[in-house]
């Protein structure tokens, strides 16, 4: 909402600086997106005439100007504008002048022949394109006929005739107050900010001649989508261009001036916010206004041109036998106003914010009406709305205007009276102010306020439909109040801290997975389904059962993901490709599939942890060595690793299921070549996918002391030669099993396969510690039980005992 | 003998001063000492003596073989304090080698961020709570007092899964759980991801993540809310931040504000990181709306409340100075490894 400062101060004093102004302005509530200050950067742009245009000798496209500037002597100019002619009045931008953007102006040669500065146009000014208007657009701004000729001198510095300097703040309006869209309703604010008084404009005409009820009547057939219809009719209107004050105003606005009846209209709804429609009276026929939805089907041209197709819920304007307006959003090319034009038809309506909406997003047709009336709109405003239009067109000298209006107004909108509690406002600021500083603070605020000393009656102008409980006036009171005054506390009760165990148990993991070296990354939870076909999941899996979003915004966002192994792949892929020489990195994060139970239900969300790495002395042991660190700072040590040759993502012969007790909770291997393919990594990469929130459930992380051993401990290293289809997994569960209570711990400390043993097979070599409980054991004690160890060795794995 | 005594220990001397390494003086001790030494060859045939010839002879013995003992000992002091110097020499290394690469793994720096938000309001009370990404569209909307027209409802704002359901664009649905589940008085905060339909540039990222904040209780009053979110800043940015609170209105609470506080960058003159303003917005907040408390059947009569919500990056591009909110799901090694 852009707010020139010199409009606003047509309704209010504003005394203060502009900084001042904002600050203050910002802390009851209205925040800003910028402040600009329009012409502060325009230096010694003056008034000039041409009063001679010679060819340029050496140039087609040039001319050369000689202008009148005030001093004796003219001033020569060369410009390439084809726009310029002897007698226009232009902004001369002389030697040594400024223009926006830090542009200075310098005497120079173009062609041979000398040019005392430049001759400007309204963008080189530092007008925006959108508001500039047509007739001055690419051209040097002719200055004829924008003000009367005797009201500046030639020579005289531009901006300060024109008056082109001036802030604008454009601020932020929240969706609460609509009525804060225009420039009353900005100066009501700023009135309460200051502590000013608001004063409205004028909107009653000196001369009104017969009456609007001879020239139209006004039927609101749905009046749910249409509260109230303000018509009122001016004669003898006469179309031209706007005087410059108008002008300048829209410009500094954001919009562009088109001529004298549009832009009052558009001042008009700036000033009010209420949108102004006008039609050309020759076009309503059998001088009525119907307001009505449309018919199923029904085709019709806007003011744009195009033909569009309206349903039967779109609210329209008609008049005895065609429709004329698209009510609230745009007119039709049938009733517009024509330089032709000598009576016209004001309305100023009130239509439901609800039905523009979606009448406005149906035809994919946004404009400033309806962007409006969408937000909701006082229905009051409409007839000083449509007073001020006309005292604007008589101010103006644009037309006659016929007396009276023809108000449609069913069911006038009447405030309700809202009960507001002295005692509640101060508790809820954590305040304690009295009753007289909190009506003095409504009545600013333009509300009617009575009761007693414990409550406060209080009826909000019509303007604020926002204010409808007491909490919404629990606001006024603290923003007006304000804010910076109440003071600071902490609460009284004291709360114990508590964080869940999921949450405990993740800090956990990503801590014990930092220490492991790993990064931990984040990865979006929408993902391409593609990145399941990429790592080569089968067709009929679990994870593809997709939760899907219905309006991603790309394919590559379009599904939750199932699992995180694909997002790993992408990060691993990306620092591949910079060159990264080794990444170790981990995700614990969400994944989703679809409740079967309940398909219109949230559906399953799981935790679950990836883990990948590549690089120089990355393995599928590596991997494997932090993960069973992991777990075990978990408490969970009773887990297998076993062969997994048929899932997609890994190397068939390098791939294991983890598996707790009976149940699996998760997988790793060496990514499969293909997978690593996808992804564009040339290296072998190792990974692993955990349920998480199977590990959390299975975790123990109580630690309990165990006396340190008592007795010495005797180690027996064994190298065994076996096949390689034995497992080292089944040679460790023979000696564990036969290790009796004595065996402490077994260390695999070696595999040898090589020329020193035959082809196909290898030799394992362990550390057996056993350590007796209650006693130092002797050689007999250990060498009893290891011979044991070996034979069931024998026995059950053709396992031989090699030579150390 | 008594020659003999004195020709040994001026032997042993003059020998014990030549010798070199461990080694020699070993076998000095053994050649004088050992027993077939010739120290120990006179005391064997003093038998021959006489008792008081003996005495004498014995008192002298002795006193030499101290005396060699003596010299030796400082002797082997002597050669083994020099053999070691010798070695140390020997072995010395440059330090200016690098060191053996050892690597601890950094968390990602929304993560960091999230514990260090967590850990200053958990100092004051504030518990943690999860919910789901996937919510119901009337915990994310409805229940927040989000009017059925609210643009943020809009498909072009809000990712939908189906018509009930939806990725939260906000962490504020966990207020309702919470309401929802929990008796007052509550003093919790949420962390989370959220998700809005915003092509990713530099300051957009369509999943982001908030810290959401509520508390409940008899009593609570906007300088409550001021108070502890005042704490929190300083905590997080240093003591000497400033606060300001600034007029704003979110459908779910009332009266509303948004937080600035004063640039730490700048110390509020004014800098690229403040825009010039001297402030910087951190946060949304406000006294919670009765319509929301009363979805939790709260009494809104006897309890009142205070929510706050942030956005993570935001606070985590302000601390850590980055520029691209894009760099934090690139997950690009050195990026992340910046943050150890």
């Amino acid at each position: 909402m852009l707010v020139p400062i010199e409009w606003l101060k047509d309704y209010t004093t504003v005394n203060s600086s502009i900084d001042d102004f904002c600050e203050k302005m910002i802390m009851s509530g209205s925040n800003l997106e910028t402040c600009q200050f329009f012409g502060e950067e325009i230096k010694d742009v003056i008034i000039g005439k041409i009063v001679r245009i010679e060819n340029h000798p050496d140039a087609d496209k040039l001319v050369i100007c000689y202008v009148e500037t005030g001093e004796e002597e003219l001033t020569q100019i060369v410009t390439g504008a084809t726009n310029v002619f002897e007698g226009a009045f232009v902004p001369v931008a002389i030697h040594g002048s400024k223009l926006p953007g830090n542009i200075k102006i310098t005497r120079g040669t173009l062609r041979g022949i000398e040019s005392n500065g430049m001759l400007c146009s309204m963008e080189e000014l530092g007008f925006e394109d959108k508001v500039i208007p047509s007739q001055h657009r690419g051209g040097i701004w002719i200055l004829n006929g924008l003000m009367a000729d005797d009201s500046w001198k030639l020579g005289q510095d531009l901006v300060e005739v024109l008056g082109l300097k001036t802030a604008v703040v454009d601020f932020e309006i929240t969706p609460n107050r609509p009525d804060c869209l225009c420039m009353i309703g900005m100066a009501r604010e700023s009135a309460a900010t200051f502590g000013e008084k608001l004063q409205y404009p004028e909107t009653r005409c000196e001369k009104e001649t017969g009456s609007a009820e001879d020239y139209i009547t006004v039927e609101i057939r749905k009046p749910e989508l249409c509260r109230r219809y303000v018509a009122r009719v001016v004669t003898d209107v006469v179309i031209k261009e706007s005087p410059w004050w108008l002008q300048k105003r829209l410009m500094f606005a954001g919009m562009r001036a088109i001529n004298n009846i549009v832009d009052i209209t558009n001042f008009v709804m700036l000033e009010y916010g209420n949108p102004i429609h006008a039609f050309d009276i020759r076009c309503i026929e059998g001088e009525k206004i119907i307001v009505d939805t449309a018919e199923q089907g029904e085709l019709f041209v806007s003011l744009d041109g195009s033909e569009r197709k309206l349903n039967e819920n779109m609210l329209l304007i008609k008049d005895a036998s065609k429709s004329v307006a698209i009510a609230g959003v745009m007119g039709g090319q049938n009733s517009e106003i024509a330089s032709d034009t000598s009576t016209i038809l004001i309305e100023a309506a009130n239509f439901n914010g609800d039905s523009i909406r979606s009448t406005s997003k149906k035809l994919s047709l946004r404009t400033e009406a309806s962007s409006r009336f969408e937000k909701g709109i006082d229905p009051n405003l409409c007839e000083a709305a449509a007073d001020r239009v006309c005292k604007l067109i008589e101010i103006l000298g644009a037309g006659t205007v016929v007396g009276g209006s023809v108000d449609a107004y069913p069911a006038p909108s009447t405030m309700p009276m809202v009960q507001v509690r002295t005692a509640r406002v101060n508790s809820v600021l954590g305040i304690s102010i009295l009753r007289t500083k909190m009506a003095d603070i409504f009545e600013s605020l333009e509300m009617r306020v009575e009761g007693d000393e414990e409550t406060l009656k209080v009826t909000p102008p019509s303007i604020r439909q926002d204010l409808i409980e007491e909490v919404d006036f629990i606001e006024e009171i603290a923003r007006i109040y304000g804010y910076d005054k109440l003071p600071m506390t902490l609460p009284r009760g004291n709360q114990e801290a508590r964080k869940s165990r999921e949450r405990q148990l993740k800090d956990l993991a990503k801590q014990t997975m930092c220490a492991l070296g790993a990064n931990e990354v984040q990865t979006y939870s929408f993902v391409s389904p593609k990145g399941i076909d990429f790592v080569r999941i089968a067709e009929d899996s679990w994870e593809r059962n997709f939760v899907k979003i219905i309006n991603p915004l790309g394919d590559e966002n379009s599904v939750m993901r199932t699992i995180l192994t694909p997002n790993m792949m992408e990060i691993l892929g990306r620092n591949f490709s910079r060159n990264i020489e080794k990444v170790r990195a981990f995700e614990i994060g969400n994944t989703f599939t679809q409740n079967i139970a309940d398909p219109e239900g949230l559906p399953d969300e799981q935790d679950s942890m990836v883990i990948a790495t590549y690089g120089k002395d990355e393995s599928f042991y590596t991997l494997k060595g932090m993960l069973v660190e992991m777990l075990r700072v978990f408490g969970i040590t009773d887990i297998r690793f076993e062969s997994e040759s048929d899932y997609g993502v890994y190397h068939p012969g390098r791939c294991a299921r983890i598996i707790l007790g009976d149940v699996e909770i998760g997988i790793m291997g060496e990514v499969h070549p293909e997978v690593c393919d996808k992804y564009g990594i040339n290296t072998k990469c190792y990974c692993s996918e955990l349920m998480f929130d199977v590990v959390m459930n299975a975790a123990n992380i109580e630690k309990i002391y165990k006396p340190l051993p008592k007795y010495p401990s005797t180690s027996r290293d064994i190298a065994l030669l076996v096949t390689e289809d034995v497992q080292v997994g089944m040679l460790e569960n023979i000696i564990k099993e036969n290790g009796s209570d004595i065996l402490e711990k077994i260390q695999m400390f070696d595999v040898y396969r090589g020329k020193q043993i035959g082809e196909g097979q290898k030799s394992v070599a362990f550390a057996l510690t056993y350590r007796g409980v209650d006693k130092t054991l002797t050689d007999e004690d250990v060498t009893k039980v290891h011979n044991k160890v070996l034979a069931e060795l024998k026995e059950k794995a053709k396992a031989t005992l090699r030579e150390m | 003998m008594h020659n003999q005594l004195e020709k040994i220990l001026n032997e042993a001397n003059e020998q014990i001063q030549k010798a070199v390494t461990v080694l020699d003086a070993e076998e000095i001790r053994v050649r004088l000492l050992g027993k077939k030494g010739a120290l120990t060859e006179i005391l064997r045939s003093m038998g021959k003596l006489g008792p008081e010839e003996r005495k004498e002879l014995g008192l002298k013995a002795n006193n030499v073989r101290n005396e060699i003992e003596t010299m030796l000992e400082e002797k082997f002091a002597q050669v083994k304090n020099a053999a070691r110097e010798a070695k140390f020499i020997m072995e010395k290394i440059d330090v200016t080698e690098p060191g053996v690469e050892m690597t601890l793994g950094v968390k990602h720096p929304i993560t960091l961020t999230i514990d260090e938000i967590s850990r200053v309001f958990m100092s004051m009370g504030f518990s943690i709570s999860d919910g789901p990404e996937v919510e119901t569209v009337f915990n994310n909307f409805d229940a927040l007092n989000a009017g059925p027209n609210h643009p943020a409802r809009d498909y072009s704002d809000t990712f939908y899964i189906t018509e009930n359901t939806l990725l939260r664009t906000q962490t504020s649905p966990v207020q309702v759980r919470t309401l929802m589940s929990t008796e007052p008085p509550i003093m919790v905060i949420s962390p989370g991801r959220c998700f809005r339909c915003d092509t990713p540039d530099a300051t957009h990222s369509p999943m982001f993540h908030q810290v959401e904040g509520l508390v409940v209780d008899e009593g609570i009053t906007m300088a409550d809310l001021k108070g502890t979110l005042d704490s929190f800043a300083k905590q997080l940015f240093g003591p000497q931040v400033k606060t300001k609170f600034r007029p704003h209105h979110f459908p779910f609470t009332e009266p509303s504000a948004e937080m600035d506080v004063s640039c730490f960058k700048c110390g509020g003159k004014g800098c690229r990181v403040c825009k010039g303003s001297g402030w910087i917005e951190i946060l949304g907040c406000g006294m919670v709306h009765p319509n929301v408390l009363k979805v939790g059947e709260v009494d809104t009569e006897r309890f009142t409340g205070f929510a706050f919500g942030m956005g993570v990056e935001r606070i985590a591009m302000l601390k850590y100075g980055v520029d691209d909110i894009r760099l934090f799901y690139e997950n690009d090694m050195r990026f992340i490894n910046q943050f150890k």
